[in-house]
């Protein structure tokens, strides 16, 4: 990955500054350290920080075509370049370079904008046509690299963090309240909202048209599934063997690099399928990384290491103790760039940083393999709900889920009810699923102040409501299931706040295999069944590696990735910091949080009586909400002038 | 698949973790031989409800319906 930025000017005549541009790429050099590039033509400036992993010698950006009429800056990679390489070359095209960044203008000018369906990659696109004074900015079908633009001074800026954004506005930004009503909803903004007022995203499939001034949007691609029960056909293990092959070549194509590539390995299924075909279908060298916590219920070593025995990989291992949290809590959230509700994604900059010690700039990690192939504990919970929907007056029913929560008390029937019956009567609504995470989350929101209060002008759940497709009514609800957790925690948090944002902060890459778009568009086609059998979470992934992996892991519970939250900050060490941003000058200053309240949480924890989801989520929430503050508001003019 | 494959092959592949078929008999009690426990019957009903298109009504978990392969295939016919 690098980064991109860049300016396009809506008043013909003025020239584009290239000391804004300067000032824009300076801010995401972590993203490209190797080297910078600039362009400028007409009314358009682009910009390009560097991180160097094909073609190391000319693969320097911007990069035009043949005429230099068609000109790009991109962040990210075309797995499919050597093939869409040898087309365009049998075409006629002239190729300067080696790099992958190449393909892209010489396709847009084979295809035109539908040039992007050609890509297999992740990547953000900013493409300049000169002749027609058009400029493309183009996001990956999933939203593995970020893209932010945003509106001043009759023009638009954009780039692959809001921070360049930040350089060049020149005014300090306003938080987008409706946003931080959205994170405590669902733990991300709703597409193509961000924590910073008027800054949006570029939504992920998507296409952002200037032509000729104007501008228009396009969604190229989505996640979609049958309707009228319109399956793939096939056996258990004809599906198992096809999704096998395309997870083979989705991982082989994800070692395409001109440096040497390493992997993620947690011990759950999902990185060890990665690990154990990079072994044994591949010639690349096994380098593993991987993380372990001091408190046993967060550590996965003892799974790390049957996977690190069998495979004999070079490995490295780091222990992330409670203070590291703490210790690295600010300056994660000046690369979150928002506020999270979990401290996650923490440990993940440690993990990233420890690649990078070992002089890797590329992993293969097993991300998104609970989104496409049904892994998640809340679609079993979806399923177990609708499940008990069928007979909400049955006795038996509910019982179900003490098969995912054993500690129920299931003579509690009244609480049950209430908490895990929401919405039984309504078993088609697009909620349904996540209705219960959704309304366990949203308490936090009693700590917002009055004045954040009167600011939120949207409900978030209505909002949720108009971003879905025409076709999601007619869908099963376990795939209604996945296209919300797709479009809300993956693209708003996994794979930004705990993905990009932790992997660039160090300059490494992360590469998913398990979201190659031909494996999810295969994936939903399948039965709902064939992904969870009954309460057997990846099913059809299990079936399929059952012969390359040990039993061990094929078996095991999954265990979610999580790290320790309030533990992390309050002990005998807290941090000054986060005393004094918790402390009623600094709450009321801000005025996001009712600081009485916060005072009050505080004690509480202080008694060592804050043990439950909802006061971990609401102080890490209030926390980094207060950091974010903290870096973009009130420090704004110390940071970006 | 028959009903029957289908049942023994979620019951092997579940609880017994094994492709192995000796080592389960159709009219074994899956209580008894303790391959199942009381919440996994549940859990078993959810997948003939799923697979079958059936619906299990609560005085219908008992036992004589559910707690063998043999229990399950005949309960099933007589829904279908």
């Amino acid at each position: 990955m690098c980064g991109i930025a860049g300016i396009y000017d809506f008043q013909n005549g003025r020239s584009i500054d290239q000391d804004s541009l300067e000032a824009m790429i300076q801010q995401i050099h972590h993203r490209g350290p190797d080297g910078t590039g600039y362009k400028v033509l007409n009314n358009v400036g682009l910009a390009h920080a560097r991180l160097s992993i094909i073609d190391l010698t000319t693969g320097d950006q911007p990069i035009h075509n043949e005429d230099q009429s068609v000109w790009t800056v991109f962040n990210g990679e075309i797995f499919n370049f050597i093939e869409l390489r040898e087309s365009l070359e049998k075409k006629g095209h002239k190729f300067s370079t080696k790099s992958d960044t190449e393909v892209i203008v010489h396709l847009y000018e084979e295809y035109g904008d539908d040039f992007v369906n050609y890509l297999n990659g992740q990547f953000a696109i900013a493409l300049y046509d000169n002749r027609k004074d058009r400029l493309l900015l183009i996001r990956d079908r999933i939203g593995i690299a970020p893209l932010f633009f945003t509106q001043s001074d009759s023009k638009l800026l954009f780039a692959s963090e809001v921070k360049s954004l930040l350089a060049a506005t020149k005014t300090p930004p306003e938080l987008n309240h409706n946003a931080l009503d959205q994170i405590f909803s669902f733990w991300a903004p709703i597409s193509p909202a961000t924590m910073f007022k008027d800054v949006f995203e570029v939504s992920p499939g998507q296409m952002l048209v200037i032509d000729n001034g104007k501008v228009s949007k396009t969604r190229y691609w989505d996640w979609e599934f049958p309707q009228d029960e319109n399956y793939l056909a096939g056996s258990d293990d004809e599906l198992a063997d096809e999704l096998k092959e395309l997870l083979i070549d989705a991982t082989r194509i994800r070692l395409r690099s001109d440096v040497p590539v390493g992997a993620y390995l947690s011990g759950g299924l999902d990185s060890s399928t990665i690990v154990s075909l990079i072994h044994n279908y591949t010639k690349n060298p096994l380098r593993t990384f991987s993380i372990g916590f001091d408190e046993g219920s967060f550590d996965e070593t003892n799974h790390q290491n049957t996977l690190i025995e069998k495979y004999k990989t070079n490995h490295s291992y780091l222990k992330c103790a409670n203070s590291d949290i703490s210790d690295e809590f600010i300056d994660t959230i000046w690369h979150t760039e928002s506020p999270i509700l979990r401290t996650a994604p923490v440990p993940m900059k440690k993990l990233s940083g420890l690649v990078k010690e070992n002089n890797y700039k590329v992993v293969l990690t097993g991300e998104g393999a609970d989104e496409v192939l049904g892994g998640y504990d809340i679609f079993k919970e979806a399923k177990i709900r609708q499940f008990w929907a069928k007979n909400p007056d049955s006795k038996f029913r509910p019982t179900l889920l003490k098969r995912l929560y054993p500690y129920l008390d299931m003579s509690q029937g009244a609480y049950l009810k209430a908490f895990f019956g929401q919405g039984l009567d309504e078993p088609k609504h697009f909620s349904f699923s996540h209705l219960t995470r959704w309304s366990s989350t949203a308490k936090c929101k009693e700590f917002f102040s009055e004045e954040t209060k009167q600011k939120i002008t949207t409900n978030a759940f209505d909002e949720m409501s108009k971003t879905l497709p025409e076709a999601f009514g007619s869908w099963h609800y376990f795939n209604q299931a996945q296209y919300i957790e797709a479009k809300s925690l993956m693209g708003g948090y996994l794979l930004c706040s705990q993905g990009d944002r932790m992997l660039m902060t160090n300059s490494i890459e992360g590469r998913f295999p398990f979201l190659d778009h031909r494996i999810i568009e295969f994936a939903n086609k399948l039965h709902p069944k064939t992904k969870m059998r009954a309460l057997n979470e990846k099913f059809l992934l299990k079936k399929a590696m059952k012969s390359d992996l040990p039993d061990s892991i094929v078996g095991r519970h999954k265990q979610p990735y999580r790290a320790p939250n309030i533990p992390a900050f309050f002990n005998e060490n807290t941090n000054d910091y986060v005393r004094e941003l918790l402390s009623p000058e600094k709450l009321t200053g801000y005025g996001y949080f009712d600081a009485k309240k916060v005072e009050r949480l505080v004690k509480k924890i202080e008694k060592g009586r804050a043990i439950g989801n909802k006061d971990n989520m609401a102080l890490v929430g209030i926390l980094s909400t207060q950091v974010w503050h903290y870096h973009f508001v009130e420090n704004y003019f110390k940071n970006f002038s | 698949m028959s009903v029957e494959d289908k049942v023994r092959s979620y019951i092997l592949e579940n609880y017994l973790f094994t492709d192995d078929q000796s080592e389960l008999n159709n009219q074994d009690s899956f209580l008894e031989k303790g391959i199942i426990d009381s919440t996994g019957i549940l859990e078993v009903i959810f997948f003939l409800e799923e697979e079958f298109g059936i619906s299990v009504e609560d005085e219908e978990m008992i036992p004589e319906n559910l707690d063998s392969v043999n229990n399950i295939v005949k309960y099933i016919d007589s829904k279908s």
